[in-house]
């Protein structure tokens, strides 16, 4: 796990060695040479790259990092942007859990049917949808043209708790839509191909009746691969990976502050908002496997 | 008395076989010709593939939409004509002329739909290529030799799958079209599609070396492998002749899914400003001029984003048929 975030770091941090002159982010408009230079030898740029690269993992790992265009502490930064990404990621993650869930459970219960068909068709379309084209016709429609609800921006939990509700539902939606589609269809697969094990023949056999067979067996089984990949979405998603939603709905999260850095060619923040994406998967990694033990009993740990 | 799809509706037309005795066996048909036969009754499958072939055509044809039907080029502004008293660009006139509609700075719409479409399919393209490519390469010798070739192509695989897919997308992006790529041997300028394709390419090769690799694991244990060891077959032979060929239809199965991903991942960075540049254009960065206009003009961002969607879908439902018919009992296992 360590080598994985340390190989992170190092590619990271070798991408943005590409760029030929990095004090021009740094400086002002119409710098002299002479700033110029002086930025270079004060920011480390005229360093060999080992060492610039492990002051910068210094300066990370003490949280002293500081942003090449904002002059604003990186990690400082991310404390106070990470509650949006947070509400948006935990709210959508319900969502996305709970209905994927419901619609692949009903998918497979009749499976076949004209229902299963509907929700095929509506995981397809959702999963053909870019996340951002979905965000952006929500907005318009719901938000600008019904205006039932606002197009856009974020209100803290702390100042008007109903507002907050009401500026997170459209970024939930879009951004649940795609996890829906492609949860209710493994989950469907899933379960198909469970009741069709030989254990469920037993259990049936033993007596048991259909709801207990169908809870105690087949959905503990199904459900496998569904927590994996949620705890992979759900990671990814709190890494900055909702860079999409957030841009189309101005919500000030981390992934935006990653978009805006990049574009910016400002370092410190990408390095530090990429390993802690990373280091969210993995971690969350971890915990999905505990789950698998409890989950699965044929596996232990 | 056979109870197979083999046997029943699909062998139907095969000619009939006897053994030596005069006895009928039961008529012979190959699995990819199965899957053929299989797909050909899934008519929803092919409808929407029929569709995504239209898209690519009508895209193909962009040129001669341009000169023959619409009078103009992708680029060409017509602020006199395209833009109302407000300074707002018109709807579509579903005439010839700006058929969709214009854009901000007077260029038709439609025009620019089918120019930018053929960079998101070629992108797409060209990405689905480097991935199957790649993830087979590495996934097959991963698989086949294990120790510690496999040790560094899992770990390769790993790191480049932890990086969250948009970081590292944009991340390259911005960074390649500022210097563009020189390996020394091979130099490709920054404003070109190919460095999206490489980086969308990329992103995706860890997510089928897994399968890939986790099948030839399988595989590699078989008889028949054994047999052609003891045959004295090379180790390269072995991997191309034997192991290839049976990995083939997960390779097959991949290919919509991955294409699919590739060209929203390319709208997406786009969007974003790390994939296609000005002047290029492609579905994703029209979306974005459009979503910047918001809320007015709203059919500049709907136009692309519709036809975004229905390409993609095409792509997903084909790819669904696909792999229903290489795969009806879903062995190949996607999820990892």
């Amino acid at each position: 796990m360590v080598g994985v975030l340390l190989a992170i770091s190092i590619l990271t941090f070798l991408i943005f060695t590409a760029i030929p002159h990095p004090e021009l982010q740094i400086a002002g408009r119409f710098p002299t040479q002479a700033t110029l230079d002086h930025i270079r030898h004060q920011w480390g740029f005229d360093q060999p790259v080992y060492e610039r690269y492990l002051t910068i993992m210094k300066l990370v790992f003490t949280g002293k990092i500081i942003s090449y265009t904002q002059q604003v502490n990186v990690v400082h930064q991310l404390w106070v942007l990470l509650p949006v990404t947070a509400s948006l990621a935990i709210g959508a993650g319900i969502i996305w859990l709970s209905l994927g869930i419901l619609f692949g459970v009903l998918s497979a219960w009749r499976a076949g049917g004209w229902l299963d068909r509907w929700l095929t068709v509506l995981a397809l379309i959702g999963v053909s949808m870019p996340v951002f084209f979905l965000g952006a016709v929500l907005s318009y429609y719901i938000g600008d043209k019904l205006g039932w609800l606002p197009p856009g921006d974020y209100v803290k939990l702390t100042t008007d708790p109903w507002e907050w509700f009401k500026h997170l539902i459209l970024p939930w939606l879009a951004l649940s839509v795609l996890f829906i589609g492609v949860y209710s269809r493994v989950l469907r697969s899933t379960i198909l191909d469970t009741v069709n094990d030989d254990y469920v023949r037993t259990a049936r056999a033993k007596g048991l009746n259909e709801r207990q067979v169908m809870t105690r067996h087949v959905l503990r089984n199904s459900l496998i691969p569904i927590v994996t990949l949620f705890g992979l979405d759900f990671a990814a998603v709190i890494g900055g990976g909702a860079i999409l939603t957030e841009t189309v709905f101005s919500l000030h999260g981390i992934g935006q502050y990653a978009a805006q850095s990049v574009q910016a060619l400002d370092i410190p923040p990408v390095l530090v908002i990429t390993l802690f994406g990373a280091f969210a998967v993995v971690i969350i990694g971890a915990i999905v496997d505990i789950l698998y033990a409890v989950l699965d009993p044929r596996i232990r740990l | 008395m056979s109870t197979t799809t083999t046997g029943t509706e699909l062998g139907a037309d095969l000619p009939e076989r006897r053994d030596a005795a005069g006895e009928e066996l039961p008529p012979g048909i190959g699995p990819y010709a199965l899957a053929w036969r299989r797909l050909r009754r899934n008519k929803v499958a092919l409808a929407f593939g029929a569709l995504f072939l239209v898209i690519v055509i009508l895209c193909l044809l962009a040129p001669v939409y341009a000169h023959d039907i619409a009078h103009t080029g992708p680029n060409d502004q017509h602020v006199d004509t395209a833009l109302d008293q407000f300074g707002l660009p018109i709807g579509p006139t579903w005439h010839a002329k700006f058929f969709l509609g214009a854009d901000n700075t007077g260029r038709d719409v439609a025009v620019r739909l089918l120019y930018g479409g053929r960079n998101s399919l070629q992108i797409g393209a060209e990405a689905t290529l480097i991935t199957m490519l790649l993830a087979t390469i590495f996934g097959v010798l991963a698989g086949y030799y294990r120790g510690a070739t496999d040790g560094l192509i899992s770990r390769a695989f790993e790191v480049i799958w932890a990086f969250p897919v948009y970081l590292l997308g944009i991340s390259l992006g911005v960074v390649l079209a500022i210097s563009g790529l020189d390996l020394g041997f091979i130099h490709i300028s920054g404003s070109s599609l190919l460095i999206t394709s490489l980086i969308i390419g990329l992103i995706y090769t860890p997510y089928v070396g897994k399968s890939i690799r986790g099948q030839v694991l399988g595989l590699r244990e078989r008889e028949f492998i054994d047999a052609a060891r003891q045959q004295g077959i090379g180790n390269f032979r072995i991997m191309f002749h034997e192991i290839l060929p049976n990995v083939s239809s997960t390779i097959i199965v991949f290919i919509p899914l991955v294409l699919a991903n590739a060209i929203l991942t390319e709208a997406g960075l786009s969007y974003l400003g790390a994939g296609v540049r000005p002047p290029n254009a492609s579905w994703g960065t029209m979306i974005g001029d459009g979503i910047r206009l918001l809320p007015s003009a709203v059919h500049t961002m709907l136009v692309p984003g519709i036809m975004l969607m229905l390409c993609v879908l095409g792509v997903n439902v084909f790819g669904d048929g696909v792999r229903d018919a290489l795969d009806p009992r879903a062995r190949i296992r996607i999820d990892h």
